[in-house]
């Protein structure tokens, strides 16, 4: 019966799937392009570490400070196979005010994982001033190897550009450690110390060396911090909250599909009831379409999210800032959502079909 | 007053009344009717003496303000009770078809077996036999709309039967067709209740129709007034 009754209002069926198609793509996208923006932020962090080591109780990873003598110290442990320091900083140039700088040392291997377009890694010194410019940054700052470059108040040459796949750093300047601390009066500190572990070594070993040490700096491993940094949770419900608003509209899409699909059909349904049906097989069987106009509108909401974010990532000038990135936990939450959803928007159809006098339907004008 | 054994009556009514519009308007007033089984009952009366009413009253779709009504001894006051007469004791043909015009015709008829969750093989089977007494069986794969008038009601009267109940009530059951499918319709229905030695009864105001049945009671006013055996 429920196959059968939304086979003969096709139109309707259509409406009521495309409020939840919808409502599903619009959560997915926005949850997809903030979980792949955080992934890609994580990847800054973690650059082949599995601690992250930053001063606690700071809003923002800009604002801490954690001292570079900690990194020779975690060195001389045997459960530390190398530690790096990494400052982040916001810098401007003329026509950009807003660039995004790597203060990292040679040995940082990031800058190893990228393509050289110009110069070398061993044009990257650390106590130089020559920076290394992403493809992008090079492009919009219309610099090249060779040349100087104005960053803040000072004027730096540049040593290399180099093409990173994470649209943050392909956007960005990588500049020496020491550079960096000076440009920015935060001599001797860095925003966070990237640790990975000797072979046969647990991140907990580094976590109670720190809390031992350094109780003033708290070490993480990327997971934890992916969960705990408040810019990733502030971003990552704002996701959810705008998803969350697109169900409701979808919702009501759903909720009024379904009455229209019980007024419609009052006559059908005391006819039911005169055949035998009882009222709980009818409001099952409303909650049952319910939930298939839910269902297929979640499996169109999938694609269309999908397919959506695949051409999104396509566009050449969004490469590398948008990874779009659907995961299964994601799925899951929007079907759920959307099986409440259909719940929900059915109980009032639901139970007013359940309640009908059949008498008085088949009187009904 | 009824003569029959109420042990072996199909239907008992007693003492009804049934108002609507907060007991503004009175439409069954005491009335008390006693169908044994096999009979076949007309109600005969002008629209608005309560024929429908009783109709309804009997099958349960309308609760009484007072009164008792008993179907194949089971009382139809409670909704459980009712469910199971109506899934397995009353078929119920109305003057308008009430077919799912976008569904075939076997479609419609099936609706009382997922009621019930009955087999489906079974149902196919009692389907195809009513069908054939009804001389629709070539219809069967059809949609309703592209039925005509008469072809629709046999319709009904086949989905009514599909759970071959013991009571038939029937609602004006020619009243919308013309005057050749009324009194075809009307024929097979007699034959059809008469074949199985069911119970049938019919509001009509057509006096011929009723003349042809067991029995007929005369209503006016929500009062049953007097009766004619056939």
């Amino acid at each position: 019966m429920i196959f059968t009754n939304l086979r003969r209002h096709r139109v309707r069926t259509a409406i009521g799937a495309t409020g939840i198609a919808l409502g599903v793509a619009t959560m997915l996208s926005v949850v997809g392009l903030l979980g792949g923006a955080v992934k890609m932020f994580e990847r800054i962090l973690r650059s082949d570490s599995q601690v992250v080591v930053f001063e606690k109780n700071v809003s923002d990873l800009f604002f801490s400070n954690v001292p570079v003598e900690v990194v020779v110290e975690l060195e001389s442990q045997p459960f530390v196979k190398e530690a790096q320091p990494v400052l982040f900083t916001i810098i401007t140039a003329p026509d950009r005010p807003v660039v995004t700088c790597f203060g990292i040392r040679a040995a940082d291997g990031r800058l190893k994982k990228g393509e050289w377009l110009q110069g070398g890694a061993a044009d990257f010194q650390d106590d130089g001033e020559g920076v290394i410019l992403g493809e992008r940054a090079a492009d919009f700052l219309h610099a090249q190897a060779g040349g100087r470059i104005e960053l803040g108040h000072g004027t730096y040459p540049v040593a290399g550009v180099v093409r990173m796949e994470n649209g943050f750093e392909n956007g960005g300047v990588f500049m020496p450690l020491l550079a960096c601390q000076k440009a920015f009066h935060k001599e001797g500190v860095c925003s966070v110390i990237t640790v990975a572990l000797a072979q046969g070594h647990e991140s907990s070993e580094v976590k109670a060396w720190m809390n031992q040490h350094h109780e003033r700096f708290t070490a993480l491993e990327n997971e934890e911090f992916s969960r705990s940094y408040s810019q990733f949770k502030i971003m990552k419900t704002t996701a959810w909250v705008v998803g969350g608003c697109a169900f409701l509209l979808g919702g009501l899409s759903v909720t009024n599909t379904m009455i229209l699909s019980v007024f419609g059909r009052i006559k059908e349904l005391a006819i039911a009831r005169v055949c035998g049906f009882s009222r709980g097989q009818l409001a099952r069987m409303i909650f049952g379409e319910s939930l298939l106009v839910s269902a297929i509108g979640t499996v169109a909401g999938w694609g269309l999210s999908s397919g959506g974010l695949y051409l999104l990532a396509m566009i050449p000038q969004l490469q590398g800032y948008v990874e779009p990135r659907i995961g299964w936990q994601e799925v899951v939450g929007a079907m759920a959502l959307a099986a409440i959803t259909a719940l929900v928007g059915a109980l009032y159809p639901a139970w007013y079909a359940a309640n009908l006098k059949p008498a008085e339907a088949l009187r009904f004008e | 007053m009824n003569q029959e054994n109420p042990m072996k009556a199909q239907v008992l009514v007693e003492d009804v009344w049934k108002s609507f519009d907060r007991g503004r308007i009175e439409v069954l007033k005491g009335v008390t009717l006693t169908v044994p089984e096999g009979q076949i009952v007309a109600l005969c009366g002008v629209s608005g003496c309560g024929k429908s009413t009783l109709l309804n009253v009997i099958s349960g779709l309308e609760e009484v303000d007072s009164g008792n009504v008993r179907v194949s001894g089971h009382d139809v006051v409670h909704e459980s009770t009712r469910i199971d007469l109506l899934r397995h004791h009353i078929g119920y043909v109305f003057q308008f078809h009430h077919l799912m015009p976008d569904l075939t015709l076997a479609e419609n008829c099936l609706v009382p077996l997922i009621a019930i969750g009955g087999n489906r093989a079974d149902g196919l089977a009692r389907l195809q036999e009513l069908a054939t007494a009804t001389g629709i069986q070539h219809r069967l794969t059809q949609r309703v709309r592209d039925l005509s008038g008469g072809e629709r009601q046999r319709g009904a009267l086949v989905r009514s039967l599909m759970n071959d109940p013991e009571l038939l009530l029937c609602d004006e059951p020619t009243g919308a067709l013309d005057e050749s499918n009324r009194s075809r319709v009307f024929d097979l229905l007699l034959e059809l209740v008469r074949a199985r030695g069911r119970t049938l009864v019919l509001a009509t105001h057509d006096p011929d129709l009723a003349s042809r049945c067991d029995r007929t009671l005369k209503m006016r006013d929500g009062r049953i007034e007097g009766e004619t055996h056939g």
